[in-house]
C-alpha cells in the first residue's frame, strides 16, 4: 500500500484550510457593505476583533474603516489573516504538493495568487467591492470543484476534507461571534430591527439565508439563527454537520488505511458533538454565546493538534 | 514598411545565417534536407502568428509555474526559462550517432569511477595524472572498496555538446552530479504540442514523455534487495527554495514518487526510512538532488541542514541506493574531462565517437605556456565553477580583463583549463522584430541502471542575447524544443 509522506499530509490538511478561510473572509467582508447605512466605524471594528486582531490593525491604523480593514484584510501581505496571505499559504503548500495534486489543481491557485498579488486600492473600493468578493468567492469555490473533480481518492483525500470542515467549524463559531452582542441582554426593544438586519448579514454571509427561511418561515429571531448556524443537521456550514463531517472522514481514513494514530482526534471529536448535541441554544445563551463559541473554537484547535501529532510525523523525531 | 507585414517568406528568405553552421538550413558542406517540410511550414507563418503563439507559450509557462528561482540581491523571483517556438532538429542519423557516443562516454565514465574507488589502475598506468583525481576536492575516500548496483555511478547524466563551424559535434562537458535541465526538454515538448499542433503534424518526432518510467526503472534496478519488487523510491531535494525546485516536482510527478526534504528522512539501524502519517517506513532508492557536501551532515558538511544525518553509512552498508552515487564529481571534473577521450581508449579499446573539445590543461606546464600565449584566442575556464561563471572569452574581452585573467592563471594554474572558442552552430530565433541566428547547444540525457538509456534529444539552450556565446539559464540563456526525427531522410 501507498503510504502518505506525513509532511504532504500536513501540506493537503493547510491548503485546504487556507483556501476555505480566505473564502470565508470574501463572504464576511462582501456582506458587511449591506448594512453601510450604519455607523462605517461601528460596522468594521467586528471584522477586526472575530480574529482577536485589533493589537495588530491599531498599530498600523487609527481607526477601522472601510478603506483600513479592507486593506488590512484582503491586500495587506503583511497581515496573516489577510486574504491574501490566505491565499498565498494554500499556494505554498500547494506548491510543496505539487507532485501529488493535479496540475490543474495547482495552475488554478497559481493564477489566483498572482490575480490577488495584481489588485491595488482601485479594486477594494467600496463600489468595486462586491465584485472582488464575488471573484474571490468563485475562485476559491473553484478551487474546490477541481478538487472534487481531480483530487487522487487516497489518503489525501481524507486530510483534505479533514482541514476544510475543521476550518469551516471553526469560520462558522467566528462569523456568530460577531454578533453575539446583539444577544446580550438589552432593555430597548427598538433594537429589534436592527437586530433582524444583523442576523439577515450572518445568514447571508454564510449562503444560509433561504435554507433558513425555508427551515423557519415565521419569524428571524438571534436565537433561531445561531442555532441554524450551530445545530442544523443539513446545512453544509453548520457546525454540527462539519463536525459530523470531521468525524466520519477521521474514522474512514483510520479504518481504510489501517493507521495506528488518531485516536486522541476521535475523542476530542465525541467531546465536541457531546457539546454539540445535549445543549440547547437557550442553555447555551443563558451560559453565553461567546464563551460557548470560544470553547468550540479552543476544542476544534485540539482536534488539530491531536491530528499533527498523530499523522503529521512531529513526534517521529532523528535518532 | 514595417517588419510585422513582411509576408512569411521574406521573414524566412531574409535569414542569414552569418556564416555558422546552422540547425535548421545546415551549412555550406552538409544542408538539411530533413528540414526541409519543417521550413516550408515555418514559413508560412506569418510573424505576428509566430508572436502572438510565442506569447500563448510564455503566459503558460508561467500560469503553470514552470519557473525557477533567481536570487537577486537576497530577493528571490519566479522566472520563466525563456521558450523560444522554433524548434532545433536533429535528423535520426545525426541522433544515432550521438547516441551512442553518449553511452560509450557513459560507459568509460562510470567504469573510470569503478576503477578510482577500487583498484586505481588508470592512476597506477599513469594514463590520468593520480594527484588530479586523489587531489580533487570531489574525490570521496569514504566510497574506496564500495561496490554499487551493477557498477552505476552515474546514473543520469548530461552531456554538453557544441557544434562547431563545419557541423561536427563536440562534447564540451560532462554533468555527472546532479545535472538539470530535462524537465524542460519535456515541457517544452507539452508547450509545442499546444501552440503549435500543425507544424508537428505528420513529421514522425521521437517522443519523450517516458523520462519519468525510465528514470524510475533505473532507480528500482540499483535499489537493494530488501526492497523486493516494488522499491520504496523518493526524490531528495533541498526544499522549495531551490532553484530547480520546479524540475524536482516534476521529475517526482513523472515517476509517481514522493518529493522528500532531508527532515522527511531519518536513519536508524543503517536503514533509511521517510515519515509518514503511519509511521516510519523504508526507504530503497533515494534520486538526490542534493550535492554531496550537503547530503550527510555527519559525514560531510557539518552545517548541512539539507541533508540525512547517517544515510553515507546506511550507502555504504547497501541498505540504500543513491543516484547519483556518492563522489562522482570526480569524473565530470573540467580538468579530468581533458582525459576522458583517453580513458575511452584505456577501458573500451575504442576511439571516442564525439570529440572532445580540444583543451589545454594549465596544470601542465605546456598548456599553461600556450594558455598564456595565446590568451586572446582561448577561453579559459576554472574547472570548479558551473553555470558558465568565472570563464573568459578572450577573443570578446577587454585588455584589463586578460590581464586579470592572465594574473588569475598564474597564481593558480591547476584551477584553469583553455579551449580554441568555437563557433558554435546557430538556429534561427524568433526576436523582437524578426527570426534571427541564436547561437545554441545541445545537453542530452543518459539514464543508466543495468544500461544506459538516452532520452532522444535534449535540451537545446539558446543564448538569446544577439551574438552571445553563453547560454546558461542564468545569464541570458532560453531554450527550444529539440526534435529528434523517426525516419531517415528517404
Amino acid at each position: 500500500m501507498n503510504h502518505l509522506l506525513a509532511r504532504y499530509a500536513e501540506s493537503i490538511f493547510w491548503m485546504a484550510r487556507y483556501m476555505e478561510r480566505a473564502e470565508n473572509l470574501a463572504r464576511i467582508l462582501d456582506v458587511e457593505t449591506f448594512d453601510r447605512d450604519e455607523d462605517g466605524a461601528k460596522n468594521w471594528l467586528p471584522v477586526v476583533r472575530m480574529n482577536a486582531d485589533e493589537e495588530r490593525f491599531f498599530t498600523k491604523h487609527q481607526e477601522t474603516s472601510a478603506e483600513t480593514v479592507l486593506h488590512f484584510y484582503i491586500l495587506d501581505a503583511d497581515n496573516p489573516t489577510s486574504i491574501l496571505s490566505a491565499v498565498g499559504a494554500a499556494r505554498e503548500n500547494a506548491r510543496i504538493l505539487r507532485p501529488w495534486i493535479s496540475l490543474e489543481m495547482w495552475s488554478q491557485i497559481n493564477v489566483f495568487y498572482k490575480e490577488m498579488q495584481g489588485l491595488g486600492a482601485k479594486d477594494l473600493a467600496l463600489h468595486n467591492l462586491n465584485r472582488l468578493c464575488t471573484r474571490i468567492k468563485e475562485a476559491c469555490q473553484a478551487h474546490t470543484g477541481i478538487t472534487e473533480g481531480t483530487f487522487y481518492r487516497d489518503q489525501g483525500w481524507y486530510f483534505y476534507q479533514l482541514g476544510k470542515a475543521i476550518e469551516r467549524a471553526d469560520q462558522t463559531t467566528r462569523l456568530l461571534d460577531i454578533k453575539y452582542h446583539t444577544l446580550l441582554p438589552t432593555a430597548e426593544g427598538g433594537e429589534l430591527v436592527h437586530h433582524f438586519s444583523q442576523w439577515n448579514t450572518v445568514l447571508r454571509s454564510a449562503a444560509g439565508y433561504h435554507a433558513f427561511r425555508r427551515e423557519n418561515r415565521r419569524a428571524m429571531t438571534p436565537d433561531s439563527v445561531a442555532a441554524f448556524m450551530l445545530f442544523n443537521e443539513s446545512f453544509p456550514r453548520s457546525v454540527t454537520q462539519c463536525v459530523r463531517l470531521i468525524d466520519m472522514f477521521l474514522h474512514r481514513l483510520k479504518s481504510r488505511y489501517n493507521l495506528r494514530g488518531g485516536n486522541a482526534a476521535m475523542e476530542k471529536v465525541d467531546e465536541i458533538q457531546h457539546m454539540l448535541q445535549t445543549r440547547s441554544i437557550d442553555d447555551v445563551i443563558r451560559g453565553g454565546l461567546h464563551h460557548y463559541l470560544d470553547h468550540l473554537q479552543f476544542q476544534l484547535s485540539t482536534v488539530t493538534s491531536a491530528i499533527g501529532r498523530d499523522f503529521f510525523g512531529q513526534d517521529l523525531a532523528a535518532t | 514598411m514595417s517588419l510585422t507585414t513582411e509576408s512569411p517568406a521574406d521573414l524566412m528568405g531574409r535569414y542569414e545565417p552569418g556564416g555558422f553552421f546552422d540547425e535548421l538550413f545546415g551549412g555550406p558542406a552538409h544542408p538539411a534536407p530533413h528540414t526541409r517540410l519543417i521550413r516550408e511550414r515555418l514559413s508560412r507563418l506569418d510573424f505576428s502568428e509566430l508572436k502572438r503563439r510565442a506569447d500563448d507559450a510564455e503566459k503558460e509557462l508561467y500560469n503553470l509555474g514552470i519557473t525557477f528561482l533567481v536570487y537577486f540581491q537576497q530577493q528571490a523571483t519566479d522566472r520563466i526559462l525563456p521558450f523560444d517556438i522554433i524548434p532545433r532538429v536533429l535528423s535520426a542519423e545525426e541522433w544515432a550517432h550521438l547516441e551512442a557516443g553518449i553511452i560509450q562516454r557513459v560507459t568509460a565514465l562510470n567504469l573510470f569511477l569503478h576503477d578510482v574507488y577500487h583498484d586505481q589502475k588508470i592512476l597506477k598506468d599513469g594514463v590520468i595524472p593520480a594527484d588530479l583525481v586523489l587531489g580533487n576536492p570531489n574525490f570521496r575516500p569514504q566510497m574506496m572498496g564500495i561496490d554499487v548496483p551493477h557498477g552505476t555511478y552515474i546514473h543520469i547524466n548530461g552531456t554538453d555538446l557544441v557544434r562547431d563551424g563545419d557541423g561536427t559535434f563536440r562534447v564540451l562537458e560532462d554533468n555527472g552530479r546532479v545535472p538539470s535541465g530535462v524537465s524542460y526538454v519535456v515541457e517544452n515538448r507539452h508547450m509545442m504540442q499546444r501552440v503549435f499542433p500543425d507544424l508537428l503534424a505528420g513529421i514522425g518526432i521521437r517522443p519523450v514523455g517516458n523520462y519519468g518510467v525510465k528514470l524510475h526503472e533505473a532507480l528500482c534496478q540499483v535499489a537493494p534487495h530488501q526492497g523486493g519488487d516494488d522499491p520504496r523510491v523518493v526524490l531528495l531535494s533541498p526544499g522549495a527554495y531551490n532553484s530547480a525546485y520546479f524540475e524536482h516536482i516534476f521529475l517526482a510527478r513523472e515517476m509517481g514518487v514522493p518529493l522528500v526534504e532531508g527532515r522527511d528522512l531519518v536513519v536508524q539501524d543503517d536503514k533509511v526510512y521517510m515519515k509518514t502519517t503511519d509511521g516510519l517506513a523504508q526507504v530503497h532508492s533515494i534520486y538526490r538532488r542534493i550535492n554531496d557536501d550537503f547530503l550527510d551532515p555527519k559525514a560531510f558538511n557539518p552545517d548541512s541542514a539539507l541533508g540525512v544525518p547517517g544515510i553515507l553509512e546506511a550507502y555504504r552498508k547497501g541498505n540504500v541506493a543513491l543516484a547519483n552515487a556518492i563522489g562522482t564529481g570526480v569524473a565530470d571534473d573540467k580538468a579530468v574531462y581533458a582525459y576522458v577521450p583517453r580513458m575511452i581508449r584505456y577501458y573500451l579499446d575504442q576511439d571516442a565517437i564525439i570529440p572532445n573539445v580540444e583543451t589545454n590543461i594549465c596544470r601542465e606546464a605546456e598548456g599553461l605556456k600556450y594558455t598564456l600565449a595565446n590568451l586572446d584566442r582561448l577561453v579559459v575556464k576554472p574547472v570548479g565553477e558551473a553555470g558558465g561563471y568565472g570563464i573568459t572569452i578572450g577573443p570578446r574581452a577587454a585588455k584589463a580583463e586578460l590581464d586579470e585573467c592572465r594574473a588569475k592563471l598564474v597564481a593558480d594554474p591547476a584551477n584553469y583549463i583553455s579551449q580554441p572558442m568555437i563557433p558554435l552552430s546557430v538556429c534561427p530565433t524568433l526576436v523582437e522584430d524578426g527570426i534571427e541566428p541564436r547561437h545554441v547547444d545541445l545537453r542530452p540525457f543518459a539514464i543508466t541502471g543495468e544500461k544506459t538509456w538516452v532520452l532522444p534529444g535534449g535540451l537545446s539552450r539558446v543564448a538569446l542575447r544577439k551574438g552571445s556565446l553563453v547560454v546558461n539559464s542564468s545569464q541570458g540563456g532560453g531554450s527550444k524544443d529539440t526534435w529528434v526525427l523517426e525516419r531517415p531522410v528517404a
